[in-house]
């Protein structure tokens, strides 16, 4: 060990002095995120409403929402727009890339900027939007007058079946343009000898791109994935600002049970158990998308 | 990996650890605030403000929109000229803003004086079960609040000491305005239909019925927030409930239950409106905003809404206007109408200053006050029926709003009852209307969430 340290320490300052250097940014790091994420931790063993004082009540609060029916059925409807916010944009975002990095269209800063403008623009903002698109007046149903399917048209978000998939398509057409660029960056990095010799080798295509580009940008894949899972499981502000959880339970998800516990019923420790709860999901599921994205470079 | 990348990964792990440990030996939440000072009233109270002295009062309140904002600006300059010893530190936000930051505000050593806090049991009841509110009583029959306030009113703003039952015990605060949900009609569509304003329900139903045959939107609604249906069914069940059967229920008392005949047939009536096509198509997929700006359009020849739409729907619709409260089963039937107050004004127990905190309150709610109220378009919660307005759809609502609270005839909000009501009773109505579920099961799903919680209350 003693001999290790002489013969393999860097030249330069002592290591530790390195800490040092450290210490400002993980005191701001500890103040704004760990200490809260600790209390947070700490509320959900507690039954707490946010006024008097808690009171102790260990895992209770977890093994309520293991209980909860209408909770383990908004986790189910963020695992649904999972399909919607990853899922379909990066399938769709894999062949607008594809396309595009190898058309070489003319104006092509302006499409990147048109498919990408979804996530400039405040999330809120969206919902309202998409709201009146698909009110019973809206955009929607009027377009679908117009081709002759009045038999189509419907109050979309106050349709039990159709809700939950209209507010999943909202998250597809923001996610769209930022899986779409994110790969766009990844496929131009790719040299174009790969793609010649793949030519040569006789690859049409679609061969092409399964047996160069997909395996190129697998990195961008695993950030787009990250960025887009996340998302979706967090979702809040589009179901609070278009359907408010309904028709009935239809389209709840855990954020806005966060939320509305804490704020609306004063349930601050089933709240706190339920936000952690999501944080640990979140975190598996991201986990587990960078171990394969890791495994498969390496 | 290298030794010295694995040792820096495992460093903030360990911090994690550490700050969680820290957090977890740290006291119960809730108990670093000192213990409220007693929540009694002051033996003797002062009323004479000009004589208590410099104080500065901090006064929260979601007065911002439009008329409102008017109105609490005319008064507070009014109050400063006349009390120039009180100084007046006006905090105000929108209700949302009000909602979220109260609870956290009042849990802090140094709450604002006098608050707007909401009515309901997870708002104002659970800020009187931890002793964060003054009781007013003491003020009230110093000022004589309760002679010039009707009970139907008071009770809004009434709890027991320890927060538990609502709708009665001591007064926690005094509100402005008032509001009664009722219906909305457009004159130049009834006469078009060749109909008069419906004396009786029956009349009501059968109204509604020659409109959908002439071809219009007979009940306007727009159910997306989930919360206006609520505002529907109560009008509909005041006609064929009780109205002391609809108080108990509303405020969460024991003894009531949801699964009475009269309230399936309260359901049922509601039900059968979806099946005869009288309610806007796509209701549960329109929102609220949109379908009263429809209202206001010429598209739906009622609409049952609170008397918060006046200003904006007289500004559409001119003296096309009309409202009316719910009729009743027979014309001479006394009113029942779902209704209720602006938020109250509350004293906070620990302010330092109640006796001026209480004189501001009874200042905003005086008899000059409500001609205030009046003169920036409001509707004066007391004295209503003494106030001057044009003839006109204004008119109509302060009659309307006299004659119900004359004669007691307020019925609360449905989603008093308990605090998890206004989620249950929204999702299980859209249920109701979108024939998802059967009356019995809409009222099944009622009584569970009403009985549990008076049960454990």
């Amino acid at each position: 060990m003693a001999g290790r340290r002489a013969a393999g320490r860097p030249p330069g300052e002592p290591r530790r002095v390195a800490y040092l250097y450290l210490l400002p940014a993980f005191v701001i790091y500890a103040a704004f995120l760990l200490f809260p994420i600790g209390r947070a931790v700490q509320f959900s063993l507690y039954d707490w409403d946010g006024l008097s004082v808690g009171r102790w009540a260990g895992l209770d609060n977890y093994a309520a929402i293991l209980a909860d029916e209408g909770l383990r059925a908004a986790f189910g409807h963020a695992l649904v727009l999972v399909v919607f916010y990853a899922l379909i944009p990066l399938a769709v975002g894999l062949a607008l890339a594809a396309v595009l990095n190898h058309a070489k269209v003319r104006g092509l800063g302006f499409f990147r900027t048109v498919v990408f403008l979804p996530q400039v623009v405040a999330m809120v903002v969206v919902a309202v939007a998409w709201r009146r698109v698909y009110a019973p007046d809206g955009t929607l149903n009027a377009l679908l007058g117009a081709l002759g399917l009045d038999s189509l048209t419907r109050g979309w978000l106050g349709d039990y079946a159709f809700a939950l998939p209209a507010v999943g398509v909202v998250g597809t057409w923001v996610e769209t343009g930022l899986v779409t660029v994110l790969l766009l960056a990844g496929m131009s990095r790719v040299p174009p000898d790969l793609y010649e010799a793949a030519r040569l080798d006789g690859a049409g295509a679609v061969r092409e791109f399964f047996a160069v580009t997909l395996p190129s940008v697998r990195g961008e894949i695993a950030v787009a994935l990250t960025l887009t899972v996340i998302a979706a499981l967090r979702t809040f502000d589009l179901v609070y600002v278009t359907t408010r959880g309904g028709p009935g339970t239809s389209t709840t998800v855990p954020s806005y049970e966060v939320y509305h516990r804490a704020f609306g019923l004063g349930q601050v420790g089933s709240a706190a158990a339920v936000g952690v709860t999501l944080a640990l999901l979140i975190f598996v599921i991201s986990f587990g998308i960078n171990r394969f994205a890791d495994r498969g470079l390496t | 990996m290298t030794p010295s990348t694995r040792r820096t990964g495992r460093t903030p792990a360990i911090a994690l650890l550490a700050a969680a440990a820290l957090a977890l030996t740290a006291c119960a939440p809730g108990s670093s605030a000192p213990p409220a000072p007693g929540s009694q009233a002051p033996s003797a109270v002062r009323t004479d403000a000009a004589a208590l002295g410099d104080v500065t009062l901090t006064v929260w309140d979601q007065e911002v929109r439009g008329g409102q904002a008017a109105q609490m600006k005319q008064l507070n300059d009014a109050f400063q000229a006349k009390y120039p010893n009180i100084k007046l530190n006006r905090v105000s936000r929108s209700f949302d803003d009000l909602n979220t930051t109260l609870r956290l505000a009042l849990s802090g050593n140094e709450p604002p004086d006098v608050v707007e806090a909401n009515n309901g049991r997870s708002s104002m009841g659970a800020f009187v079960k931890a002793g964060q509110l003054l009781p007013l009583d003491a003020y009230a029959d110093a000022y004589g609040w309760k002679q010039r306030y009707p009970e139907s009113v008071l009770r809004y703003s009434r709890y027991s000491a320890d927060g538990k039952s609502f709708g009665e015990g001591n007064l926690y605060g005094l509100p402005q305005v008032g509001e009664v949900v009722g219906v909305f009609y457009n004159k130049a569509k009834l006469t078009k239909l060749g109909l008069q304003p419906p004396k009786t329900w029956a009349d009501f139903e059968t109204a509604l019925g020659t409109a959908k045959t002439a071809g219009e939107v007979p009940l306007q609604l727009g159910n997306l927030d989930k919360w206006p249906a609520i505002h529907v069914f109560g009008t509909v069940q005041g006609r064929h409930v009780p109205a002391e059967q609809i108080s108990a229920l509303a405020f969460g008392r024991k003894g009531a239950s949801w699964t009475t005949p009269e309230n399936t047939a309260a359901a049922e009536q509601l039900v059968g409106w979806v099946g005869k096509g009288y309610f806007a198509k796509g209701f549960n997929g329109q929102g609220y905003d949109p379908s009263w700006q429809a209202f206001g359009k010429g598209e739906g020849v009622f609409l049952i809404a609170g008397t918060w739409l006046l200003a904006d729907l007289e500004k559409a619709l001119g003296d096309d206007l009309g409202f009316m409260l719910p009729p009743g089963v027979s014309a001479d039937a006394a009113p029942v109408a779902t209704g209720g107050t602006g938020l109250p004004f509350a004293i906070t127990a620990k302010s330092p200053h109640p006796d001026a905190a209480a004189a501001y309150v009874n200042f905003i709610t005086s008899a000059d006050a409500m001609k205030v109220l009046t003169s920036t378009g409001n509707l004066p919660v007391a004295e209503t029926g003494e106030q001057s307005v044009q003839a006109g759809p204004q008119q109509d609502v302060f009659t309307a709003f006299g004659t119900v609270t004359g004669k007691d005839g307020l019925v609360p909000y449905l989603d008093y009852a308990t605090p998890t009501f206004a989620d249950t009773l929204g999702a299980a109505l859209q249920d109701l209307l979108a024939e998802k579920a059967t009356p019995q099961e809409f009222l099944a799903t009622l009584e569970k969430d009403y009985k549990t919680f008076t049960e454990s209350n």
